[in-house]
């Protein structure tokens, strides 16, 4: 029996690029550039990492599952390059402006239309940013959280890894079904190569809608939503604070500056 | 007047600087209750009560060290079941997330994460959030079932306002997933005896610009030097110059000080993310270009090799 593998990803709009509110205060996802998340990179690395350390070649299958609009393809594509076997899509006019408690339960069905002995995400989106929905995917499947690990193995039907946290560092170990986050210190994710860019191109992708999973319009989307925006607004550019070069005096003269705020 | 939920952030009783805040933040929209898990209830419950908690429910088992996350999820579902609250909120820690989570899909209640603010408004708490590495303020609230929010550290300043802050006994009876996550072992974070990062006033932090980890200690004096804490950047940890728990930015610390340093760091989106509502910037990088300086109220092009230092002396003869 392979290791059935299930990688959550998002599509997010570039960090580096001018990232806005739309009309109706959802994230603007029109007028920017998208990417997979950097951060869900280390959650497919680590799932072919799992797989690589598998006795045999078909010991784990790699499902990427995306919610998201029809551009989250791109997503699905980086993740099928560097080595993921197939891809879900789950996209529906509907979904639009979704909030976390309701993309966690189109997820949750997904995995479960997809099968898994394990679901890894990654420690946050770097978009929203919430980091809660590995949490809320393991609450809704009833199986065990291990997240925020910066090290993970999967030995039989167990899975351990380290989690660093403020306080201490833990070392959790949970059976199988499990839902995984890993964080950036996972290890580098690795670049897709010039083979595994021409074979994603022919592995399979799956659409599915809100019907699909059995799921209602109204419990998703801006209605189906349990929080609503009122608004947002554009910080004020920081006035420009005082520079100056360092001639020997540098020092001094900043000292000059935090005494004058009474920081001294 | 409606009750609000507080969970605690403590250490063996000691209690977290961020939950105070939260007590201050909780008054505007009720009158606090605190849930305590863990030993320590007796000590905590004076602080707790000194910043206006009412009532402190508490529970301790072995569970809540034992595993992970769930069993403190289902303590604080036995005690919104206890109070009914008209709001729970939760310390932003990456643990305070998952409890908050996990408990507002429980109760069917919408959630907000990381507000920096919280006042009263007709239908319910107004949270504001800082969004795209800070470059938008938001204002949400929960429009089903009772808003669960966690608020960032130093959001407010703690006030004193004392309260009964009784302690009484909860009971709570562990899920099945509770014993789902196992803690195999626990290593404790050694102290440096410098403040904690989150909740400084001052922090000083380095950058790839350091060039090596035997260079930190210019960073450490510095940040000694005026009573902060030391961060770094994700190149300098990743460089292994200092510990990841000091890390700034995205997938670092989000710290908000009244006083942030930065010394040979360019500024990068996911490095401002984590502290572009810092009250006063200062930066020091020997490129003038570095976009750090668009967001500073003084900067130094310069050497930090040779500025640093003579900050720091300046700063210990000035203090004398
Ligand atoms: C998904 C993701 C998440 C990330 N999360 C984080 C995060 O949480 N935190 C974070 O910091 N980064 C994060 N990054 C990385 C970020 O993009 C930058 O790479 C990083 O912040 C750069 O660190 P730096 O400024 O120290 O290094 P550099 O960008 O290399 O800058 C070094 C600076 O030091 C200056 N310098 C060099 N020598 C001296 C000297 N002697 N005196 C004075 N100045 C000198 C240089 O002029 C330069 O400006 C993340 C990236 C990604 C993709
Ligand atoms: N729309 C989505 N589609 C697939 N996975 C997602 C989606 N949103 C979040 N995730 C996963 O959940 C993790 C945490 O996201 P968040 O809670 O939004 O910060 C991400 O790193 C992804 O692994």
């Amino acid at each position: 029996m392979s290791l059935r593998i299930v990688v959550c990803v998002k599509y997010v709009p570039d960090a580096t690029g001018d990232r806005h509110f739309a009309e109706d205060l959802t994230v603007d996802r029109d007028d920017v550039d998208g990417l997979l998340s950097e951060l869900d990179e280390y959650a497919v690395e680590q799932a072919l990492q799992i797989a690589d350390e598998a006795d045999s070649e078909d010991a784990a299958e790699i499902t990427v599952l995306t919610v998201g609009p029809e551009d989250a393809k791109d997503a699905l594509r980086k993740a099928l390059s560097m080595g993921a076997h197939k891809a879900v899509h789950v996209e529906d006019e509907d979904l639009h402006g979704t909030d976390a408690l309701g993309t966690s339960l189109v997820l949750a069905k997904a995995v479960e239309h997809v099968g898994y002995d394990l679901v890894i995400c990654g420690m946050a989106s770097t978009d929203g940013g919430m980091g809660v929905l590995p949490a809320l995917l393991a609450e809704r499947l009833g199986v065990p959280q291990v997240s925020l690990l910066s090290e993970v193995s999967v030995d039989g039907t167990t899975v351990t890894g380290r989690r660093d946290g403020d306080a201490a560092s833990e070392q959790l170990e949970a059976s199988l079904p499990a839902v995984v986050s890993v964080t950036d210190q996972s290890g580098e994710a690795r670049y897709p190569s010039f083979k595994g860019i021409m074979a994603a191109k022919k592995k399979p992708v799956e659409s599915l809608d809100l019907s699909d999973l059995g799921i209602e319009a109204d419990e998703v989307g801006l209605d189906g939503a349990w929080t609503k925006v009122d608004s947002a607004t554009e910080r004020p550019a920081r006035t420009a604070g005082t520079i100056v070069k360092d001639e020997g005096e540098g020092g001094k003269q900043l000292a000059e500056f935090l005494a004058g705020q009474k920081f001294i | 007047m409606a009750e609000v939920l507080v969970y605690v952030d403590h250490v063996d009783g000691a209690v977290r600087k961020p939950t105070l805040e939260l007590l201050t933040l909780a008054r505007r929209i009720g009158e606090p209750v605190a849930v305590h898990l863990g030993a320590g209830a007796d000590e905590a419950a004076k602080v707790l009560g000194e910043h206006g908690a009412v009532k402190v429910l508490t529970a301790d088992a072995a569970e809540f060290a034992d595993y992970l996350v769930v069993p403190k999820v289902d303590a604080l579902q036995a005690a919104y079941d206890a109070v009914s609250p008209a709001a729970v909120l939760v310390p932003s820690s990456a643990e305070g997330k998952e409890i908050a989570a996990r408990l507002a899909l429980r109760i069917g209640g919408g959630l907000i994460t990381d507000a920096v603010d919280l006042e009263a408004g007709d239908e319910g708490p107004v949270a504001t959030q800082s969004v795209f590495a800070a470059s938008y303020s938001t204002k949400s609230r929960v429009t089903k079932g009772t808003p669960v929010i966690t608020v960032k550290p130093n959001s407010a300043a703690p006030e004193a306002a004392p309260a009964a802050g009784t302690v009484e006994q909860l009971s709570v009876t562990f899920g099945k997933l509770a014993t789902g996550t196992k803690v195999v072992s626990r290593t404790p974070r050694e102290s440096t005896g410098r403040p904690e990062l989150t909740e400084a006033a001052i922090v000083v932090s380095g950058g790839r610009g350091v060039n090596g980890a035997e260079n930190f200690p210019l960073i450490e004096a510095l940040a000694d030097s005026l009573g902060g804490a030391v961060g770094a950047s994700r190149a300098a940890v990743d460089a292994g110059w200092y510990p990841h728990t000091n890390q700034v930015g995205q997938t670092g610390k989000s710290v908000s000080p009244q006083l942030y340093i930065a010394a040979g760091i360019s500024g990068a989106i996911q490095h401002r993310a984590g502290m572009q509502t810092s009250k006063t910037i200062v930066a020091i990088n020997k490129d003038e270009e570095a976009p750090i300086f668009e967001l500073v109220d003084y900067g130094v092009v310069g050497d930090l090799f040779q500025v640093v230092p003579q900050l720091t002396d300046e700063v210990k003869t000035r203090k004398g």
